[in-house]
């Protein structure tokens, strides 16, 4: 079949594609962005977690299909080259990152947890950061520096001032 | 199904980071933090090439089988299937191994555990590729399995797993004598003082520890490119390509010169990786389509894919004097090895000689046990046969402690080693042992509060499974030791080839070594050792790959004190032609001169390395050893076996929701002697993720078998914690050099490993009062029901 969608920002169109492939296998091996992580894909691990109109999914339990003519965003869709978004530059001054295969889905429901709790008028609080990233699975790091780069993210999302750009 | 068309997406080049800095010592950044974070790191399973061919495995079902007949029609025949190899099509030797060559690459008349890879097939798609080997057609006259170590060892005529003798690799760190006409794979005894010592107060336990699993979350992964040469490439995810280059070579029959590996992106290790997975299968399908082939396990394949912690049985005897001092200690272990020895060997040498713990006794019987049966085969993992032991050896000091109406700590102080003391196999801790001050530290550090009036915060979480009723909570400590380094006589050694040069008008120095990066941080390291004995701000790692020499394995807490003493002293060698030249240009002496910021100084002189080194590199390659150990005596257990020890110690907070069996884990806290911190951030991140997976086999962990088959083969059914599982944690990091090491540092992964889950028991222990010998514990083991 046929898949036409937006994927961060961008109209991509691919043909061929299998009727059982997913949303994760489509974009990392028909077009190009392997940033998402297929650690388990069976939603258990939350390493391919991208957007879909806006919302967190794991794209491994997407079928290809479901993305017809919706927006996908990806971790290779935050920040650029000259300047990393606000999350992807907390993880790395926690020092969040060791084998960093859970990074770009943690990336992601951090994006989206802290926006939410930031136009709700606060940075999330850390029994919110547990709950909201129990999805997403770090073997190496124990979360402590994960949940340390949440709020520093938040912080500088707060004051967009003193951190990058978004 | 056609094949994906892409761009192509290569190995993982040089690093350099961005423009970061800071030499031995700081936080330096990682240089491959910006690739990691912009989801640009190219993992294994990320690579790509146009053309390629997706590789799969067929795996036998059943743990332990003769193969009748295999039937490969019915999977050439699907459309896109390019080739389906068996055993027949191995060219070079059958069987590998790390210690002892007697695992298959595919299998050869018998399976002996349950996913033996038995024949593998490449297509176009890997969905066509698993259709196709689902339609191989294997008949099986099916074994009953051998599941039980102990079994296994008792009955050796009957229940035969191997009946061929293995051959010795030469990688092998033991001394012992396989038993090839059993189901042994290794007896280590330590034998020490009265063989029948009494005491006046005597505690016997027995303990269990299941099988756990690494988790990695990057699956086993990797990309075959065969070569013009008639040889091949290999980028895979691994922990030590030299090892693997081996072992690929006598499978494939080829000379080292033509299989070249180069590390692809690693998405951890913990051990898991330390064996072969699909490196052989995917060269061996690249050779024969001419292709390159792709292979990369889904979370299901890769349970089944990579070798296990090691489960454990044990019996523990201590004695003491009404006083508390320790005056034997006789154990009795176990380890199940499942259907292969991989590095069970060094395992029961790991399990054996530190398998008491840290303290100081004169008696000593110790037998450790290693065990063919049709299990899954089981290896290395983080902690190494340390962890087993620890379980049982913490829990009876803490049953002794009651017998004697004794604090546990107290306890632990009072017979606790120190420098000077003698381990159990008589080698002398010539460096510090600070197991007194890391349990004293513990003590001293404030206890959480209460758990607030939130059921966030209480067993059960948002399950809302109780308002605080039946909720105990429990502290309960546990210090560990573990050995740095190969041991037991192994030659340990790494390779560094580092090159000193001006770039673009800027000083800059090239790292080369085939360690692998896993994620804790080594390439870090290197740079950083590289900025301070340079005095060169811009350091590149190269790719890592077998252009340069070996640098041994990613394992054993050993990279940073050997592969970054092996940068240490490549980079003096450098640094002493660099200032033997600056020398000639100055007609000062070398021994008056040093590199700093970029320049060689000296008194009232600063001379830019560019003047120095115009267009020339200097580089220097040379392998580096820790000073040599030495093989135990096979009788008694004693000698020189360790080159360093770890130690680090936990204090655990838990609240235990009695009535329903519910565990929440309130506090961690954590001491550890690191004798230096290369990398104060990196040290607190390997502390942190340490203790998280000692908590998870605590508390959850465990691959369940049944008549030797796995019952949860997915993260849905093998839990690792989760941030909602993990606590915050107090850490505190003890800096004593050891003056035979680079810098006086310590490896630093493993040992929060093994002091992490002992404390979780024990806090359990306290809170519930009961007994509890098994790990992970369970809720039924607390309710009773």
């Amino acid at each position: 079949m046929r898949l036409t969608c937006t994927v961060n920002g961008s109209a991509q169109q691919v043909d061929d594609v299998w009727e059982g492939e997913s949303l994760l296998y489509v974009l990392r091996e028909r077009m190009g962005l392997p940033g998402s992580k297929n650690a388990c894909e069976q939603g258990e691990c939350g390493s391919c977690t991208v957007y879909l109109d806006g919302v967190p999914v794991c794209s491994c339990l997407v079928a290809a299909g479901q993305a017809e003519g919706r927006a996908i965003g990806t971790v290779e869709g935050m920040g650029s080259e000259e300047t990393l978004h606000p999350v992807q530059q907390a993880f790395l001054d926690a020092g969040a990152v060791q084998c960093g295969f859970c990074t770009p889905g943690l990336l992601v429901a951090t994006d989206d947890l802290v926006t939410r709790s930031l136009a709700a008028g606060a940075p999330p609080a850390d029994a919110e950061i547990r709950e909201a990233l129990a999805g997403n699975l770090c073997r190496c790091t124990g979360y402590e520096k994960i949940l340390d780069a949440v709020k520093l993210a938040a912080q500088r999302m707060a004051a967009p001032t003193t951190g990058a750009p978004r | 199904m056609s094949a994906p068309a892409r761009t192509p997406a290569g190995a993982p080049g040089s690093l350099t980071g961005p423009g970061s800095s800071g030499g031995v010592g700081t936080d330096a950044a990682r240089p491959d933090g910006t690739l990691k974070v912009r989801g640009e790191f190219a993992y294994g399973s990320d690579l790509w090439m146009e053309d390629m061919l997706w590789g799969t495995t067929l795996r036998s079902p059943h743990p332990y089988a003769r193969i009748r007949s295999i039937d490969v029609g019915p999977a050439l025949a699907v459309p896109g299937v390019r080739a389906v190899l068996t055993s027949d099509d191995v060219p070079g030797a059958k069987v590998y191994g790390l210690e002892l060559a007697d695992q298959p690459v595919l299998a050869v008349d018998v399976v002996r555990y349950q996913g033996e890879p038995v024949a593998l097939v490449a297509a176009d798609h890997p969905e066509t590729a698993r259709l196709a080997a689902a339609r191989i057609v294997v008949d099986y006259e099916v074994w009953e399995p051998v599941t039980d170590a102990r079994t296994a060892l008792g009955h050796p005529r009957w229940n035969q797993v191997h009946d061929g003798t293995a051959q010795v690799t030469e990688l092998s760190r033991e001394s012992a004598h396989l038993h090839p006409e059993g189901n042994l794979v290794r007896h280590l005894k330590v034998r020490r003082g009265d063989p029948a010592p009494t005491a006046d107060v005597v505690v016997v336990g027995e303990y269990e520890v299941g099988m756990q699993d690494q988790a990695f979350l990057g699956p086993e992964s990797g990309l075959a490119v065969p070569a013009e040469d008639g040889g091949v490439e290999l980028y895979v995810a691994t922990q030590w390509l030299h090892v693997d280059q081996r072992q690929i070579c006598a499978a494939l029959g080829l000379a080292p010169e033509q299989v070249r590996l180069t590390l692809a992106g690693v998405g951890g290790a913990f051990g898991g990786r330390e064996d072969l997975s699909m490196h052989v299968h995917a060269c061996l399908l690249a050779l024969r389509t001419g292709r390159p082939v792709k292979m990369s396990y889904n979370r299901e394949e890769s349970f089944f894919g990579h070798v296990h912690r090691h489960p454990a049985t044990m019996r523990y005897e201590h004695g003491a004097t009404r006083d508390g001092d320790l005056v034997y200690v006789r154990a009795a272990i176990y380890f199940d090895g499942g259907a292969y020895a991989s590095s069970t060997p060094a395992v029961v040498g790991n399990g054996g000689t530190m398998g008491i713990g840290p303290y100081v006794v004169p008696n000593v019987h110790v037998d450790c046990f290693g065990a063919y049966t049709n299990n899954p085969p089981c290896g290395a993992m983080r902690g190494f046969g340390s962890v087993q032991t620890a379980f049982a050896y913490e829990s009876q000091m803490d049953a002794l402690a009651a017998e004697l109406g004794m604090d546990p700590v107290e306890l632990r102080c009072r017979n606790a080693m120190e420098q000077g003391s003698e381990a159990i196999t008589g080698q002398v801790v010539d460096s510090p042992a600070p197991v007194v001050e890391l349990l004293r530290r513990l003590e001293a550090m404030p206890l959480p509060e209460p758990a607030p009036d939130d059921l966030r915060h209480r067993p059960g979480g948002v399950s809302n499974t109780t308002h605080g009723e039946g909720v105990r909570r429990g502290v309960g400590y546990a210090v560990a030791y573990k050995n740095v380094g190969f041991s037991e006589g192994f030659d340990d050694y790494s390779t560094a080839r580092v090159r000193l040069e001006v770039v673009g008008g800027e000083p800059t120095v090239t790292v080369h070594t085939a360690a692998a990066e896993v994620g804790q941080g080594l390439v870090t390291v290197e740079q950083q050792i590289a900025r301070t004995e340079l005095g060169v701000d811009r350091v590149v790692v190269a790719p890592k790959d077998t252009a340069v020499g070996s640098a041994g394995s990613t394992s054993a807490s050993r990279q940073t004190y050997v592969t970054g003493g092996a940068v240490k002293a490549a980079c003096e060698a450098v640094r002493a032609r660099v200032l033997e030249r600056a020398a000639g240009v100055t007609g000062r002496p070398a021994a008056q001169l040093r590199l700093f910021d970029g320049a060689v100084v000296g008194e009232g002189l600063e001379l830019p390395l560019a003047e120095v080194l115009g267009d020339d590199a200097v580089e220097e390659t040379l392998e580096w050893r820790h000073r040599p150990t030495e093989a135990i005596d096979p009788e008694t257990g004693q000698g020189f076996a360790h080159v360093q020890y770890a130690f680090s110690a936990h204090r655990a907070v838990v609240d235990v929701d009695t009535e329903l069996g519910l565990i929440k884990v309130v506090e961690m806290a954590c001491t550890q002697d690191v004798g230096k911190a290369i990398n104060p951030q990196a040290v607190v991140g390997q502390i942190q993720g340490g203790t998280a997976q000692g908590l998870g086999l605590a508390v959850m962990e465990e691959i369940l078998i049944r008549d030797g088959r796995v019952q949860n083969p997915s993260f849905t059914d093998y839990l690792i914690p989760t941030i909602l599982d993990m606590p915050p944690m107090r850490i505190e990091i003890l800096e004593y050099a050891d003056p035979h090491a680079p810098y006086g540092l310590r490896g630093v992964g493993e040992a929060p490993n093994i002091s992490s889950g002992p404390a979780v028991l024990a806090a359990i222990r306290a809170a519930t009062g009961l007994p509890l010998t098994r790990v992970p514990v369970r809720p039924e083991h607390i309710t009773g029901v």
